[in-house]
């Protein structure tokens, strides 16, 4: 019984994580139809505006505020550097402008920071451990899955009840139809990216509270898990976002647990070779979006 | 239209420069002018191979520098010296072990053991299209990239794997080269290269006239994966120690980098390409060391070059999204002229 609820923690806290970074990804996508391959150094952003606010007095809250706020702008500075000058001409042209950004992040952190590791500041309650119920889990897990169900949540409201989650929907429907109706496009294309830089932030003080440190490839593997969760759930599905980061999360989990130590070091091929098969029967994922419309 | 006579010309004016490559790196007469065109060479090599299938389906593929780490990974198995392979490879399998092959024939085998591998992992891909196919092909990277990293029988793992010998020289590569640029250019003009270009303009249209659309982007895929497989046994023996590091993202950036500033869609880009991107790193790196040297900064200077090229590349795509040579071969371009300029005087 213990042992399921150590799984079940596990398979919540990493899949709380992982949704939240598959829901970044596919917010932009959903309206844009086109791939954001800087999301994962919005994590960086966070991390390095970490520890340059670390050697200062304020307290750890208001360094994260900073933090988030900072992965906020770079994922608007993606939309404006990236995406806007490029994206009615070519999918293709925005792809490879996005991943030549990302190697722009990455490289100015390499030359402007270090390429070594470097400490981030972090609370207290992080590195605590809670028992009960006969398992022990680190504090971190449980404040992770409290903040993915809250963030779910209100995203949730925002999307159904409010003005802008509902242009935001109807934007992902039909893009053109919804400028028709006087949905402002490039208000709407910029608030998806500031939301996106909003869930890579605070997934980001999660992640690198687990490692501690950041470098400047930090961002690497927060991206490729938010690519196969979203890939997993279906590109166009909000709700399928959240589906797929839990699902990989349970098959991480589940293969970390199962697999023998010699095939561990595996893991990734066998997940990404999961997630191959997964689009071969589904190529739209598990969840279809909206009917598709025409791309701007 | 582009007749035999255009194909020709630009077949003529791509190989001369490459043989003017050859001949100003042999009367320069330094050993790192040398190295730079043998490396310029290898990434021809590379590029025009993922020019085959990117340029003519359309399709962004991340894998291709995977199957550049398989051929030059099979090649360095079956060429390091047997009495080598106990220190180098220590876990090698006893059947393997016992191999030695020349460097010629393996870097034959290499890459066919990489068009093998594509074969096999990507047919059920090539159904995918837009984003879905430009992300399975980041994972078919990582795929590849993780069982590099280990595979230690045959890879040594994430360390250096040493003891190559050294085969590739200047004129191995660009005679190579040449073959290459040859290849993907008859490719292009060929039924299967005309039939996937229809189906990158409209793949509903040319579905619907009979073209078997996940078919020739198998095809084109295979001859890709060989191309970056020889290229990768080029490589490595060239450089003669390598680890899987090698292969992974940095170097997608370049090779991407490399066929996006010249154009996908041409061979003539995927060259001119390769040439600007080459010269334009050296020149950069050479800045960079020098800035290293008179220690103006306190640390090290890296990762300039890196974004020289990212703001290279977003300018040009900002620009030109085709790239330099977004639809017209080169020697289209040069024979329209010479066509005004006849017609000029006939008036």
């Amino acid at each position: 019984m213990t042992a399921y609820i150590q799984f079940l923690i596990d398979v919540l806290s990493l899949g709380g994580a992982y949704a939240l970074m598959a829901l970044g990804l596919v917010i932009v996508y959903g309206i844009l139809r086109l791939v954001n391959f800087a999301y994962g150094e919005l994590i960086m952003v966070t991390g390095y505006t970490m520890f340059l606010l670390g050697g200062s007095a304020l307290p750890w809250i208001v360094m994260a505020a900073i933090g988030v706020l900072m992965a906020i702008l770079a994922g608007i500075a993606t939309d404006y550097v990236a995406f806007r000058p490029v994206r009615a001409k070519s999918v293709t042209a925005v792809l490879i402008t996005s991943f030549a950004f990302s190697t722009l992040l990455q490289n100015a952190a390499l030359l402007f920071i270090s390429p070594r590791p470097r400490n981030v500041p972090l609370p207290d309650i992080f590195s605590e451990t809670v028992h009960f119920a006969g398992i022990v889990t680190p504090a971190r897990n449980l404040i992770t899955i409290a903040t993915a169900v809250i963030l779910l949540a209100v995203f949730a409201w925002v999307m159904k009840r409010t003005v802008l989650g509902i242009a935001m929907r109807a934007a992902a429907t039909h893009f053109t139809m919804a400028r028709m109706l006087g949905v402002p496009a490039n208000l709407i294309i910029s608030t998806a990216f500031a939301i996106s830089g909003f869930l890579a932030g605070i997934v980001s003080l999660f992640w690198i509270g687990r490692i501690g440190s950041v470098v400047p490839g930090i961002g690497l593997e927060p991206l490729l898990v938010a690519f196969i969760a979203t890939v997993i759930g279906g590109m166009r599905s909000l709700q399928g976002a959240v589906l797929g980061g839990f699902l990989l999360a349970f098959i991480d989990t589940g293969l970390n647990y199962s697999l023998p130590q010699e095939l561990l070091k595996f893991r990734d091929a066998f997940t990404f070779s999961l997630v191959i098969l997964i689009l071969l029967w589904r190529p739209a994922g598990l969840m279809k979006g909206p009917a598709s419309g025409q791309r701007t | 239209m582009a007749g035999m006579k255009d194909t020709a010309l630009t077949l003529v004016i791509l190989i001369a420069l490459v043989v003017a490559l050859v001949v100003g790196a042999e009367i320069a007469e330094i050993r790192l002018f040398g190295r730079i065109a043998t490396n310029l060479c290898i990434s021809l090599v590379l590029v025009l191979g993922l020019q085959v299938f990117m340029g003519n389906s359309g399709i962004l593929s991340f894998a291709h520098i995977g199957f550049m780490g398989v051929g030059a990974y099979t090649s360095a198995v079956l060429t390091i010296p047997a009495q080598m392979k106990g220190m180098a490879l220590p876990d090698l399998y006893p059947v393997l072990a016992a191999i030695q092959l020349s460097p010629y024939i393996a870097i034959l085998i290499g890459g066919l053991t990489a068009a093998v591998v594509a074969a096999l992992v990507s047919y059920p891909l090539m159904r995918l299209s837009d984003a879905a196919a430009v992300i399975t092909s980041f994972a078919l990277l990582v795929v590849l990239h993780t069982v590099m990293l280990h595979w230690s029988e045959i890879t040594n793992g994430p360390r250096t794997l040493f003891g190559i010998p050294k085969a590739t020289d200047l004129y191995l590569a660009a005679g190579i080269a040449i073959l290459a640029i040859i290849g993907a250019m008859l490719f292009r003009e060929s039924r299967t290269g005309l039939l996937l270009r229809a189906t990158r303009d409209d793949e509903t249209a040319a579905g619907a006239i009979g073209a078997d659309v996940s078919r020739l982007r198998w095809k084109a895929f295979i001859i890709s994966a060989l191309f970056a497989g020889i290229g990768g046994a080029l490589w490595g023996h060239f450089i003669t120690s390598f680890s899987p590091k090698a292969f992974y993202l940095k170097e997608t950036f370049v090779i991407l980098g490399m066929l996006v500033i010249g154009g996908a869609p041409t061979v003539s880009g995927a060259v001119i390409g390769v040439f600007l991107v080459t010269f334009s790193f050296e020149v950069l790196r050479a800045f960079e060391a020098s800035l290293n040297a008179a220690k103006i900064f306190t640390g090290q200077v890296v990762g300039v070059t890196e974004i020289v090229l990212a703001l290279a590349m977003i300018a040009i795509l900002i620009l030109r999204p085709g790239g330099l040579f977004a639809t017209m071969e080169i020697g289209v371009l040069f024979g329209r002229r010479r066509q005004k300029a006849s017609e000029g005087e006939k008036q």
